[in-house]
């Protein structure tokens, strides 16, 4: 356990840094295309398949276009931090590591009420589902826990635990702010200066929220989709040192997920054209976890 | 005699799940006890959040022995039926003895020891245990709800030993998650070798086995709270049912709603604490009316009383409920035909096209109901065009139960017609059996409407229920309809609306409800069969045949019909037919000529009746022909040598048949 608790949003993260990188994950950076969540990150969809075991922690900014308040919402953002981490296979003690890391970040376990609620997970556009629950602490969720049972339309085996916290909320209920806005972003005493999350983020979420509902062009968002969809095959079809070039082409994937979120904050897409948009990105993200399984097999 | 005591300990099991769970694991017990010969004493499962718990009083310490006759080979057979059978039976060919020509084993079976039954039947319940949803975890491949981590297993205060996929079994439990004596937090091993002793660990251990103490801990907790402040707790057992499933030390905690937000309509706040947070809501008993204040069910007794779990869920709701009033400023910005509008985009089904076209049909059907339910067509048609607009309002996109209720309240707001607001707040109604139906005719005319739209669409593309299986709910839309129009006495011709295979159907449905009430289904299939698609008439009917058929005169009038109905049959095998009416010969018997006079008594009271719709006039009718038709059939041979003799007969008999035919089809009655 740290001796103090965290005092700014850069220091809870760093101290779910120092609680899991002690349990033995690797810490990553990341990943550097857009995503919707920590989850896409190829570091557990991808990692998640295979025999290998793996255990890794790391920030993942997080986009949905649609969620922008162009800053005016307290709680709602179109840019957000996810904390993730996934353990392949996952240890017996998974609930007690996650209500440690709780601890570790200043939460008193027989003060706050923690309660693990049914909350069956499932992503349809990668083909993932998983059983688990929503982690609530007095009354809030504050992460998402989940045993990965298939990803990318294949059973995860062994089984991988994923944990989603959301960094943003945790945060606000650990330092006791009701704007995100209003967050400390760094040490309040620290002898540099004090910014807040408002400094760092609300001139991003204002311009980011007009391109989202207005800025970009949707034939050209289309365009690039359609783009996207075409070289996912050519690319896997490639390889090198007899390997399908499965790690570039699940990068396409992440770019056609992105650009469909975005066309769909646009309103451009119609209701009815939503499941063929999801089942077709899905049916890419298939092709990437099937070539990835079979080298991960292989090795 | 000796108990026995099991415990599955897992991660948290989905509330949902485990009262469902306790009587599977019940049932299961109970099989595999009763296939290994046991009788037990008692038997009792318990579920909760992290375990599921059997106690078996009352087990022998083993089977009893066992005398078994084995049936072998005939003498003669090949050697190889031989060899077979006596590796099967486990004897040698000198002990066989020979019976009939059959070689006969007689083996003693010793019964076995009841632990090792035991650890048998655990292994077997638990790697084929019924969860609606099941997982693997880890590198195993074990299947349960969610991890499974401890299994206790003792008879007679000895533990059980087996394991199941490097589970051991042992005598241990484990506390609740987090409360514990003294410092620190996680849960606490405790041994327990009985009941008792497990029982007490656990109560030691901050744990409620039973998931009616669980309830009984919620409400009186509520009501110390609630009696404190002088607040009267909102009934809600569906929730408590759920909570009761949350917490292993269940704990009422009372927190504070900012005030501002009582006006909002009590349905949404009531729905938005229900819903997201799984509060209990509270009234002022001097009005009547919410209080500013909610109780949420903790886990933990915390130290400071539970302050920081009522400030910290105070803020979750009241950022729930911003959102809630941000909804309804939102939605009457915007009103009813901007959502209209987007119903044209909203498609209903694949096959059947957008809500928009489903609501045009749905005001074409209201407006040819509106008649024949003493509603105004017009305004029929107006409340069906708005009711499904709501749809499109951003509180129905956050809570879509209060679909139909959000549209009543943006009617008033936007100060609609009264009748017309009360119609689209109730035409989904009635949604269960226990909800209530309908009673004004405008709203009564939406209600049938929006159903009849619901099931003819899909009835239309073959998207029938079938076993379990209903995803468009349509047997509760046909119960629905069925209750509106019984309970309202409404007289609508249900064929004018839809196909044969829908009106078998809604006989399907009726024949459940009367089912329900104790009526026999196959007089509802008697009186469907005459083809009549009135369920007023036919439910009038149903229950004066029933009343009848428990009368000494409708019982015996049924046999007699069955009698004659019989011989008919036969003849018209034989290829008579009756045509023209019966003829009375001049030589005609007694009881020939007193069936006459009957049936020519009966027919002008019992048209009368039937077109009175009196049906209990009519039955009564038809018990004067059951004296007459008793004779008849005891004394006239109906197969008569001659021919004019046995036609007149027969047709008479025939005559019978028609005319309480006109009341029922007698045939599709059984007994």
């Amino acid at each position: 356990m740290p001796a103090e608790k965290p005092k700014s949003f850069q220091s809870l993260i760093l101290t779910l840094h120092d609680y899991w990188s002690a349990q033995g994950c690797v810490i990553l950076q990341p990943h550097d295309v857009e995503v919707g969540a920590g989850t896409l990150h190829p570091a557990t969809v991808l990692r998640a398949l295979g025999p290998k075991p793996w255990n890794a922690a790391y920030v993942q900014p997080s986009r949905r276009p649609g969620d922008g308040r162009y800053g005016e919402n307290p709680n709602r953002l179109q840019h957000y931090y996810q904390y993730q981490v996934i353990l392949k296979p996952n240890p017996p003690n998974m609930q007690d590591l996650y209500l440690g890391s709780l601890e570790a970040i200043g939460l008193d376990l027989r003060t706050h009420d923690i309660r693990f609620v049914e909350d069956d997970w499932e992503n349809p556009t990668v083909g993932a589902w998983g059983l688990g629950w929503e982690v609530w602490c007095d009354g809030m969720e504050v992460s998402q826990y989940t045993y990965f049972q298939q990803v990318g339309g294949l059973d995860v085996s062994p089984v991988a635990g994923e944990l989603t916290y959301g960094l943003e909320r945790l945060a606000m209920y650990v330092f006791g702010v009701d704007n995100v806005y209003d967050l400390p972003f760094n040490d309040p005493d620290a002898p540099l200066g004090h910014l807040t999350y408002g400094d760092v983020f609300l001139e991003n979420e204002r311009q980011q929220s007009e391109a989202n509902f207005h800025g970009y062009d949707v034939a050209v968002l289309k365009q690039q989709f359609e783009q996207m969809e075409e070289q996912v095959p050519l690319m896997l079809d490639r390889s090198y040192q007899g390997r399908s070039l499965v790690l570039p082409a699940y990068d396409m994937v992440l770019k056609a997920s992105h650009l469909f979120n975005l066309m769909n904050a646009r309103g451009a897409i119609a209701v009815a054209e939503r499941a063929s948009y999801i089942g077709r990105i899905r049916d890419l993200c298939k092709m990437c976890a099937q070539k990835w399984v079979e080298q991960q097999e292989a090795a | 005699m000796p108990q026995l005591l099991l415990e599955l300990f897992s991660e948290e099991i989905p509330a949902r799940m485990q009262s469902g769970a306790a009587r599977d694991l019940e049932r299961l017990a109970r099989e595999h006890l009763a296939a290994a010969g046991f009788l037990p004493e008692a038997l009792k499962t318990f579920a909760g959040p992290r375990r599921l718990t059997l106690v078996v009083e009352g087990l022998p310490a083993a089977q009893a022995d066992r005398k078994e006759e084995l049936k072998g080979p005939r003498v003669g057979a090949p050697p190889q039926a031989m060899e077979g059978f006596l590796r099967k039976a486990g004897v040698t060919q000198d002990q066989l003895v020979e019976q009939n020509g059959v070689w006969m084993a007689f083996v003693e079976k010793k019964g076995r020891a009841t632990p090792e039954i035991v650890a048998e039947m655990v292994e077997t319940i638990v790697r084929a245990f019924p969860w609606p949803k099941s997982m693997t975890w880890g590198s195993g491949k074990l299947r349960w709800v969610r991890p499974l981590k401890r299994i206790l297993c003792v008879f007679d205060r000895e533990i059980v030993p087996f394991a199941i996929e490097g589970i051991q079994s042992g005598d241990v439990s484990e506390g609740h998650r987090f409360m514990r004596v003294g410092r620190g937090w996680g849960g606490q091993p405790f041994k327990a070798r009985d009941f008792d002793e497990y029982q007490k660990g656990l109560l030691d251990h901050f744990v409620v086995l039973d998931v009616e103490e669980r309830k009984e801990r919620i409400l009186e907790g509520c009501k110390t709270l609630c009696f404190a402040r002088n607040l009267e707790l909102v009934d809600d057992i569906g929730l408590l049912e759920e909570v009761a499933g949350l917490a292993e030390w269940p704990t009422p905690v009372l927190g504070d709603m900012d005030p501002a937000f009582l006006d909002l309509p009590g349905e949404v706040i009531r729905t938005s604490m229900r819903t997201h947070q799984k509060y209990f809501a509270v009234r002022d008993p001097a009005t009547g009316g919410l209080a500013p204040h909610f109780i949420t069910i903790a886990n933990v007794q915390s130290a400071d009383g539970g302050k920081v779990i009522a400030e910290g869920n105070a803020k979750v709701l009241s950022s729930r409920l911003s959102d809630a009033r941000f909804f309804w400023d939102e939605d009457v910005k915007v009103g009813f035909k901007p959502w209209l509008e987007k119903l044209e985009g909203v498609t209903f089904h694949a096959k059947l096209g957008t809500m928009a076209q489903r609501v045009e049909r749905i005001v074409a059907l209201a407006g040819e109901i509106a008649p024949l339910v003493g509603a105004d067509p017009e305004k029929a048609k107006e409340a069906a065009r708005l009711a499904k607009a709501d749809l499109a309002s951003q509180m129905v996109g956050e809570f879509p139960e209060l679909q139909g209720l959000m549209g009543g309240y943006y009617a008033r707001t936007f100060k609609m017609d009264g009748e017309i607001a009360d119609a689209i707040r109730d035409h989904y109604k009635p949604q269960g059996p226990s909800d209530a139906v309908p009673t004004a005719p405008l709203s009564v005319a939406v209600a049938l409407a929006d159903k009849l739209d619901t099931l003819v669409g899909f009835f239309a593309i073959d998207e029938k229920p079938t076993g379990s299986k209903d995803p468009f709910a349509l047997r509760r839309a046909a119960l629905g309809v069925i209750r509106i129009i019984l309970e309202n006495a409404v007289r609508l011709p249900l064929s004018k609306f839809g196909r044969e295979d829908l009106i078998a159907f809604f006989a399907d449905r009726l024949k459940v409800t009367l089912k329900d009430q104790g009526k026999r289904h196959d007089l509802v299939d008697a009186v469907f069969a005459l083809g009549d698609d009135d369920l007023v008439r036919i439910v009038a009917r149903v229950e004066a045949l029933d009343g009848f058929l428990k009368t000494d005169d409708g019982k015996n009038l049924l046999a007699g019909y069955k009698r004659a109905s019989n011989i008919l049959k036969a003849e018209e095998k034989k290829g008579w037919k009756g045509e023209g009416e019966a003829e009375l010969l001049p030589n005609a018997s007694e009881p020939e000529v007193a069936l006459h006079d009957a049936l020519r008594l009966v027919r002008q009271p019992l048209a009368a009746a039937l077109e009175a719709e009196d049906f209990t006039a009519a039955m009564r009718e038809l018990a004067g022909l059951r004296g007459p038709v008793d004779a008849f059939l005891d004394g006239v041979f109906v197969n008569s040598d001659v021919p004019e003799e046995r036609d007149s007969r027969l047709k008479t008999l025939a005559a019978v048949r028609d005319a309480m035919g006109q009341v029922a089809d007698f045939s599709q009655i059984a007994g």
